[in-house]
């Protein structure tokens, strides 16, 4: 037996991915060079362009900074905004694979 | 003991929300409510009653305060007429949608254009479809305690409750009104308790787009669509009728005053013509049946207290046996006919039931309607139907031509 | 840079997996909007993209609890929220109205002007995306000159913008502040203060809408800087009916390095049918405006 919906008016509770895994609306992939990416480099927290200015907030701010690709919609701002250049959209990366 | 005082309508309905503990108000001035909300703002100046008072710049904010503050757990109250309740229409429907137990006195007044501040009851009926119960008074009295009784029922099924009753032929009318003991009032009322607290310490997202279809949430709960949650809108309107006669039991037990659940009826039994009306227009029939029956006709009268959810089944009832119906009411359906004469005919359908039903519109935009003129027309509809004519629409003292 | 990244909230309130399209402005700034705010924050929003970034019913991609209301009534809502949860004894929990430039410029200003004049304890956010963004690009009175829009497909828009920050000071709250999502530790430092005052706050953001302003998504950083570097775009604030320019605004009046409107202009499909003439009057509008906040910021 199905469960019924309780609730008598529309009401949410907090998840993640409402609309899906939309690292699947992405064409373009973020690809991390560590070698340039300047917390790597320096070995300490640093930088961390990319964490700001991510609209999807899914960048671990560590060493070395990780872009979690499962909702990464790939809109390509980290790569844009990156001051060493340690970060390129690659096109159809998951296809190469 | 007794508290009766001499009060308008709009009194009543203050003394009304005032006795519930109303815990935030929120008012636009429009005649002929305006001193209903005057009254309240007077004692909470004057800290008789504690309330959050919230004096917005129209009508749609008042609705909207009502209806924010009512989510997050507050007993709400306001009142409004005419142009304000329409300025309201789209978060009628959005408080109904929420299924949020707002009170709302409506004080029955004209639509323009051209402007009217007088009586009809267009205002309201242009809401019939918005998901609010309505319930029409039809004295004083009836309208301070069914402004109790519309915290208890719209409480119990969550959905608003409009208490409508006619500007200036209540609402400025002074008549004795029996003031109900707050403390019994408290016995009467349980707390307020809502549906869904919005707070931090569980965060939800309250009203959101919803897709048309069925959904799962994260735990794989299929959740409703659109459609799925207006039906459950509409199966809680038809469940309210239990609860609004349960009500009015429940209250003469412990006030003494029936106003009679879903409608009242008068001198019906020996009836060989029902004169069914809402509000004060239904009160002015009794006067109407009384004088037919001095002129030998038994005439009584269904005055229908409930507009929405409608009384179906009590319709079919009283009018059951019946060789001929007149509904008299202050307001059109333009390009038909009455909205009560409408659904009341509906009703009987129903049932089988195939007994004339002549339709009076009277009384639009304050025009003054006489109980001997209500009982002239039953005469002439009388006379009408003997010799075959199963419906008819007539405008009572109108220039038709 | 990391000193002051490291002072902000670390906590995520927008989930992965939300609806916003990609390389959104409003996510950018919405994301450190709701870091200043922190939990103890309801939010009241109307029909809009933020509706859209919330997510559909039964999921909601917002971690921050929520009211959704009618489009003309947000800071009615909020009036209510506010009026209610005084009711229930709850003074710990910061009210925050969200709506764009239709639901704030537009049909939501009467209720909002409203509000402000009730001197309604509560922030009152807009982000502006210049536009109906929402419903496909349609004119609003935020659309700047110039810029083509689904309503004005041909000739473009031929006025200029509402400058909705005076006539919310108009109002004599005590705190206003424009900022933009390239700037976001500026952006965050306003909320982190505008949470701290009692009364109306009104806050309004700048925030570039790939889609609708036609660019691809990875410049929305660099136009929202643009627009700050060229002045279409100001970031101050005015607190107690104090003028500060704030942020790169701030360096940028110092140093006399205000960039023509050109440089902003030129990055956009929207404007691709501007005039020269209109042009003109764009950079002559700016300039006014700048040079009035010039004045003010010397007083």
């Amino acid at each position: 037996m199905e469960i019924k919906d309780d609730n008598i008016s529309a009401m949410c509770r907090p998840a993640v991915g409402e609309a899906g895994k939309t690292g699947d609306w992405r064409d373009a992939t973020p690809v991390i060079d560590h070698a340039k990416c300047i917390a790597s480099v320096k070995n300490r927290p640093a930088c961390y362009l990319c964490w700001l200015y991510c609209p999807e907030g899914i960048v671990k701010a560590g060493i070395p900074i990780e872009i979690n690709l499962t909702y990464c919609k790939g809109c390509g701002i980290c790569a844009e905004e990156c001051p060493a250049r340690a970060i390129t959209m690659v096109m159809h990366e998951e296809a190469k694979k | 003991m007794s508290n009766v005082q001499i009060m308008t309508g709009n009194s009543a309905a203050a003394w009304g929300a005032k006795l519930c503990k109303v815990q935030v108000v929120s008012a636009y001035p429009i005649t002929p409510s305006t001193s209903v909300t005057e009254t309240i703002a007077n004692w909470v100046e004057r800290g008789e009653l504690k309330a959050e008072y919230v004096r917005v710049e129209s009508e749609h904010s008042v609705m909207t305060v009502c209806i924010s503050a009512s989510t997050v757990g507050a007993r709400v109250f306001t009142s409004t007429s005419s142009h304000g309740l329409l300025y309201m229409h789209e978060q009628l429907h959005w408080a109904a949608g929420s299924r949020l137990p707002i009170v709302l006195a409506c004080v029955n007044r004209g639509v323009g254009a051209p402007w009217s501040i007088f009586n009809d009851q267009q205002d309201s009926i242009a809401q019939r479809d918005t998901g609010w119960i309505q319930i029409y008074c039809r004295d004083n009295q009836e309208i301070i305690d069914t402004v109790i009784q519309a915290y208890r029922i719209a409480e119990q099924v969550y959905c608003p409750v409009m208490v409508c009753y006619d500007g200036f032929v209540l609402s400025h009318t002074m008549m004795p009104v029996e003031i109900p003991d707050a403390e019994a009032v408290c016995r009467f009322l349980p707390p307020y308790k809502p549906h869904t607290i919005l707070s931090p310490e569980d965060p939800r997202n309250i009203n959101p787009v919803i897709f048309p279809w069925q959904r799962r949430d994260a735990e794989g709960v299929l959740r409703d669509g659109y459609m799925d949650m207006r039906w459950k809108l509409q199966h809680a309107l038809e469940g309210s009728r239990d609860v609004v006669v349960k009500t009015c039991r429940d209250y003469a037990e412990l006030f003494g005053r029936d106003h009679g659940g879903m409608l009242w009826t008068y001198k019906t039994d020996d009836a060989e013509v029902l004169l069914a009306g809402m509000g004060s227009i239904a009160t002015e029939a009794t006067m109407a049946a009384d004088l037919l029956r001095e002129g030998g006709i038994r005439a009584g009268v269904v005055g229908i207290r409930v507009y929405r959810p409608f009384p179906r089944e009590e319709v079919r009832e009283a009018f059951r046996n019946i060789p001929a119906i007149v509904v008299f009411e202050k307001n059109i359906s333009y390009g038909y006919e009455g909205a009560l004469c409408a659904d009341i005919k509906a009703a009987l359908y129903g049932a089988g039931i195939q007994t004339p039903v002549h339709n009076y519109i009277a009384g639009l935009g304050g025009r003054d309607v006489k109980a001997s003129e209500l009982a002239e027309a039953t005469r002439s509809s009388l006379a009408a139907i003997a010799a075959g004519k199963k419906e008819q629409q007539t405008w009572l003292n109108c220039v038709t031509e | 840079m990391p000193e002051k990244l490291f002072k902000v909230n670390a906590e995520e309130y927008i989930l992965p997996g939300n609806r916003a399209c990609s390389g959104c402005g409003l996510s950018i700034a919405y994301r450190y909007v709701l870091k200043a705010l922190r939990e103890n924050t309801i939010l009241t929003l109307p029909a809009s993209c933020l509706t859209v970034l919330h997510g559909l019913y039964p999921i909601t991609s917002v971690g921050i609890p929520c009211l959704n209301c009618t489009f003309a009534s947000t800071a009615a809502s909020a009036s209510g929220l506010v009026a209610g949860l005084a009711a229930m004894n709850r003074s710990d929990i910061t009210v925050v109205a969200i709506a764009g430039d239709g639901g704030t410029f537009d049909i939501g200003i009467q209720a909002l002007s409203g509000a402000a004049e009730r001197g309604t304890d509560f922030i009152f956010v807009c982000y502006d995306n210049e536009g109906y963004m929402n419903t496909g690009t349609q004119r609003s009175s935020a659309t700047p000159m110039g810029a083509l829009t689904t309503t004005t497909p041909i000739l473009t828009k031929q006025q200029h913008k509402k400058d909705m920050m005076k006539i919310m000071e108009g109002h004599d709250i005590p705190y206003l502040a424009t900022c933009s999502p390239s700037f976001p530790i500026d952006l965050y430092d306003k909320f982190v203060k505008a949470k701290r005052i009692k009364g109306t706050r009104y806050v309004q953001i700048a925030t570039p809408c790939p889609p609708g302003w036609v660019f691809p998504p990875k410049d929305t950083v660099k136009i929202g800087r643009l627009a700050v570097e060229t002045g279409i775009v100001v970031l101050y604030e005015i607190e107690n009916g104090k003028f500060r320019f704030t942020g790169r605004s701030k360096t940028i009046s110092e140093k006399g390095t205000r960039a023509p409107v050109i440089h902003y202009v030129e990055r956009q499909g929207r404007f691709k049918k501007m005039s020269m003439e209109q042009l003109g009057q764009l950079q002559r509008w700016v300039d006014g405006k700048w040079n009035e906040y010039l004045r003010r910021a010397e007083a």
